[in-house]
């Protein structure tokens, strides 16, 4: 299975890579979509079958597709973006690579957080995470719906049209 | 299921992390090497699901469902983040007609 | 009773708030009544808690009001420690207190701000008694701050008048010479001790062996506050300065409480003095070289005031030479009758100088005994009592003071016997001076001399019984007695181990009362050959004197030279700092880091340049370094 595993994370980093690399925003979105897909996978694989579902539905249903909306109504599918000076990107890179190590280095010895507890196959069923949501967490989760409901109010708001 | 549910106990927690990372500096990198709006949004939006799956990855290491929970905060929290900014980002272009990062600079005035 | 105890302090407070916010409503009469009865309550509630505290045997109670402060290791309560000691100083403070406001109704009834005066009177009283109940240094440091501010705004009371304002700043800044010893004392307390707290301090005093360095200098440093506060060499100065402010204050602030304070310091910590032998030393000398050349200086001095202010220092000096000798109970004692007659001299004083319209000058009064019967009697019986007569009270204490100087060292004994000499002496030349001959004033003014009216002359014939009985509070075992006062006390106050001034044989100690008492009564009859019998004179200021008549004149030229050595110098070094250091070092620093800023906020502000994307650089720059400083300090 780590085959899986590590077939996965190369489609995953291969298609984030595009995603920033492309020329074209909707050749950015596909690959972006590939690689959410392939996230989708490892949830399989961390049996978070649950979460698999959800992260499918929410992320390449409906978020992928509002921003492809977004490119096609205005029209910003152009590929002559301008794009920044060299030194810039440069500077870019070694920014993420020193970022990299630098959480490479603080998650040192991540093993041996583990606690030694027997291993459970089914915290990833909807039942479970159900139980666990509704329950420990039943004022995050209404705050959070509280949160949705401004920043669809919000999102209405900007997107309506100026009077004048 | 048998065979899936062993993938986890074959692979280190440390590669799930080196994953994550990665993607996340991917992500890093991403937004500040393009001028290109939306395309910023994405590399966000990638971000998040770097995090996603690192929860993901500790809560089932720990036989723990508070990890994948959060993971459902988290994505609400970045479907109002994409609502909110694809918003902002169709106002831009319809006030400036571009969606080029260079140009949101009248923060200085 | 005793948990309520804050009521004592509550009532003066109360007063000078009502009198100090409705100064502008009240009249004068009105708050006069309501300043005398705050202080009348604290004085009957005194005097209940003296009666409930003699039937006790466990006589000091810690009264915890509040947690004061609570910071690190210190920790210190709003609390009071009622003892004798404490009691005793309350019924003095407010029992005469109450006399001097009554007698301010009458003396100041005609100023126009009398009810600002009575509202710091009663701050006063209220600081004083804060200083004498607290149960830790750092409250009583708040009371001695507090009745130096009161001291400082009743001498400057006057304050149109130039010289007045110096006097009173004068006395402040003296003051906070001595308070800075007092604190660096309470902060040597604290790191010895850990604790400000009196009960803590004192019971852990025994741990430590007699003269050990740390208590020698804490002991020398609380010295050198009750130095500043008790007006001893070197800092006795503005005490005869203090005399500016209005006679009633004089006798309450600078003759019968506040200057004790001191003193109360030092019995107060006699724990800790018991064990610093050489602090006692040093208070002894001061307490000598201080009685004598303040007794030598009034000798010639012909402002009323100011003879009875160089009187007081004198007798703070014999205070302390009791103290340095370890005998703390008998410089109570002289303490407690001082109180009286000196309170009873000043009221005199303030009587006199009332009466004949503001004249302070010995050399133009005279010959006023006949038309000032009441203050003349009073006043004659408080010289009595100062010099030592029996059976008036000075007798008593300071018989006590020479029998333990007498067992000590001759050399003091002979000392303070000089003084005591001087005192009477001086006193009488006072008496004689004001009250016989003929009168040298202004005719005009002769005619409107009048005895005082009531609400002055019952303070003075109150505090004249005070003044004459008081001595009988404490008879000495060789009359007869019990030393009442001392085995009150005795609770209150640590003694030396060998501390035994009994003198075996009465007969020796009735002999030396008796030699020094022949001594007082010839220089009392010299003092009348001079001064009545011969009517001499002391010479106006124009006259030419000796040397040693101008040096003691001028008061042994104290203040010059403290202005020569100190002043002068002082005002040498303010200048070069104004004209070089003040221009050249600090402008330019404070320009310099002027500019520093504008040219450090010029370059800044091109990092503010607007761009979303050079944030965000910056954002990540900033994570990593955050992440990286974490894993390094790690």
């Amino acid at each position: 299975m780590a085959f899986l595993f590590y077939l996965l994370s190369g489609i995953a980093l291969l298609s984030a890579l595009m995603v920033v690399l492309s020329k074209s925003p909707i050749n950015s979105v596909i690959y972006l979509i590939v690689c959410f897909l392939s996230i989708a996978g490892h949830y399989i694989l961390l049996n978070a079958q649950f979460l698999a579902v959800v992260h499918i539905i929410v992320y390449t249903g409906a978020i992928m597709v509002v921003f492809l909306f977004v490119i096609m109504l205005l029209n910003l599918n152009k590929t002559n973006e301008p794009h920044k000076s060299v030194l810039t990107k440069f500077m870019a890179v070694i920014s993420g690579g020193m970022l990299f190590l630098v959480l490479i280095a603080a998650a040192k010895g991540v093993n041996e957080m583990i606690v030694a507890k027997e291993f459970d196959a089914n915290i990833g069923l909807v039942a479970n995470l159900g139980k666990v949501l509704y329950t420990d967490y039943m004022i995050p989760f209404e705050a959070s719906s509280v949160l949705f409901l401004s920043a669809m109010i919000g999102a209405v708001m900007l997107g309506k049209k100026d009077k004048k | 299921m048998e065979n899936i549910t062993s993938a986890i106990r074959i692979i280190p927690l440390e590669h799930y992390l080196f994953l994550c990372l990665a993607l996340f500096s991917i992500g890093v990198i991403g937004v500040l090497f393009r001028r290109n709006t939306i395309v910023i949004l994405m590399c966000i939006e990638m971000m998040l699901n770097s995090v996603n799956l690192l929860l993901a990855a500790f809560s089932s290491y720990r036989s723990d469902p508070s990890g994948q929970v959060f993971v459902f905060f988290i994505m609400v929290v970045a479907a109002a983040e994409v609502a909110v900014g694809l918003s902002i980002l169709v106002m831009m272009k319809r006030n400036v007609d571009s969606i080029d990062i260079n140009l949101l600079n009248k923060l200085k005035d | 009773m005793f948990q309520n105890s804050w009521l004592i302090l509550l009532f003066p407070l109360l007063g000078f708030v009502i009198t100090g916010i409705f100064s502008k409503k009240l009249t004068g009469k009105t708050s006069g009544i309501i300043a005398s009865l705050m202080v009348l309550a604290s004085f009957i509630y005194s005097a209940t808690l003296f009666f409930q505290l003699k039937q006790i045997t466990n006589s000091a109670i810690s009264v915890d009001l509040f947690n004061w402060i609570n910071s690190g290791k210190l920790s210190i309560s709003f609390g009071f420690l009622i003892d004798p000691l404490s009691v005793t100083m309350m019924m003095i403070i407010t029992g005469v207190g109450f006399l001097i406001h009554l007698f301010s109704m009458g003396y100041m009834h005609h100023d126009e701000r009398v009810n600002t005066y009575f509202s710091q009177l009663n701050l006063f009283v209220f600081s004083m008694l804060l200083l004498v109940m607290s149960s830790n240094y750092l409250l009583m440091f708040v009371g001695w701050e507090g009745v130096g501010l009161c001291s400082y705004l009743l001498i400057g009371f006057w304050y149109k008048k130039n010289a007045f304002n110096n006097a009173a700043r004068k006395a402040f800044i003296m003051n906070r010479i001595g308070d800075l010893g007092f604190i660096i004392g309470l902060i040597a307390i604290f790191t010895t001790f850990h604790s400000l707290d009196f009960n803590t301090v004192f019971s852990q005093s025994s741990h430590f062996i007699s003269g050990e360095a740390i208590i020698t200098f804490i002991t020398l440093m609380l010295f050198v506050g009750a130095i500043g506060k008790s007006a001893k060499i070197p800092l006795f100065t503005w005490l005869p300065d203090a005399m500016a402010g209005p006679t009633p204050v004089s006798a309450l602030i600078h003759a019968a409480t506040m200057v004790t304070a001191g003193i109360y310091l030092v019995v107060r910590s006699s724990s800790l003095f018991v064990l610093a032998p050489i602090t006692m030393d040093v208070i002894l000398v001061v307490g000598v070289t201080t009685a004598l050349v303040a007794a030598i200086i009034a000798v010639l001095q012909n402002d009323i005031k100011k003879v009875l202010a160089y009187s007081t220092v004198s007798q703070l000096g014999i205070m302390f030479i009791a103290l340095g000798l370890g005998a703390f109970s008998s410089s109570l004692f002289h303490v407690t009758t001082h109180a009286f007659f000196k309170a009873l001299l000043f009221l005199g004083a303030g009587s006199i100088i009332h009466s004949l319209q503001g004249q302070q000058d010995i050399r133009l009064m005279g010959g006023i005994r006949k038309s000032m019967p009441i203050t003349f009697i009073t006043f004659f019986i408080a010289v009595l009592a100062i010099s030592g007569i029996p059976p008036f009270s000075g007798f008593f204490s300071k018989d006590e003071i020479l029998a333990a100087a007498f067992h000590s060292s001759p050399i003091v004994w002979g000392l303070t016997v000089i003084t005591s000499m001087l005192t009477s002496f001086y006193m009488f030349r006072l008496l004689f001076l004001v009250f016989y001959g003929s009168y040298r004033g202004d005719s005009k003014t002769f005619g409107k001399i009048h005895e005082s009216p009531k609400i002055m002359t019952i303070p003075l014939i109150i505090l004249a019984i005070l003044a004459f009985a008081g001595g009988f509070l404490n008879i000495p075992v060789m009359f007869g007695g019990t030393e009442n006062f001392a085995t009150f006390l005795k609770p209150s106050i640590t003694f030396f181990n060998d501390y035994n001034f009994e003198i075996p044989n009465h007969l020796n100690e009735i002999l030396l009362a008796l030699g020094v008492l022949l001594l007082i009564i010839v220089t009392i009859f010299v003092s009348w050959y001079i001064f009545v019998k011969k009517s001499v004179l002391p010479v106006s200021d124009s006259t030419n004197r000796g040397i040693i008549s101008k040096f003691i004149y001028r008061k042994f030229y104290f203040d010059e030279i403290y202005n020569f050595f100190i002043i002068k110098p002082y005002q040498w070094f303010a200048e070069k700092f104004t004209s070089f250091i003040e221009t050249n070092i600090i402008d330019s620093i404070i320009n310099g880091i002027g500019s520093i800023v504008v040219f450090v906020g010029n370059k800044a502000r091109l990092i503010q340049n607007g761009n979303i994307g050079f944030y965000m650089f910056v954002m990540i720059i900033a994570m990593i370094s955050m992440i990286a400083g974490i894993i390094w300090l790690k």
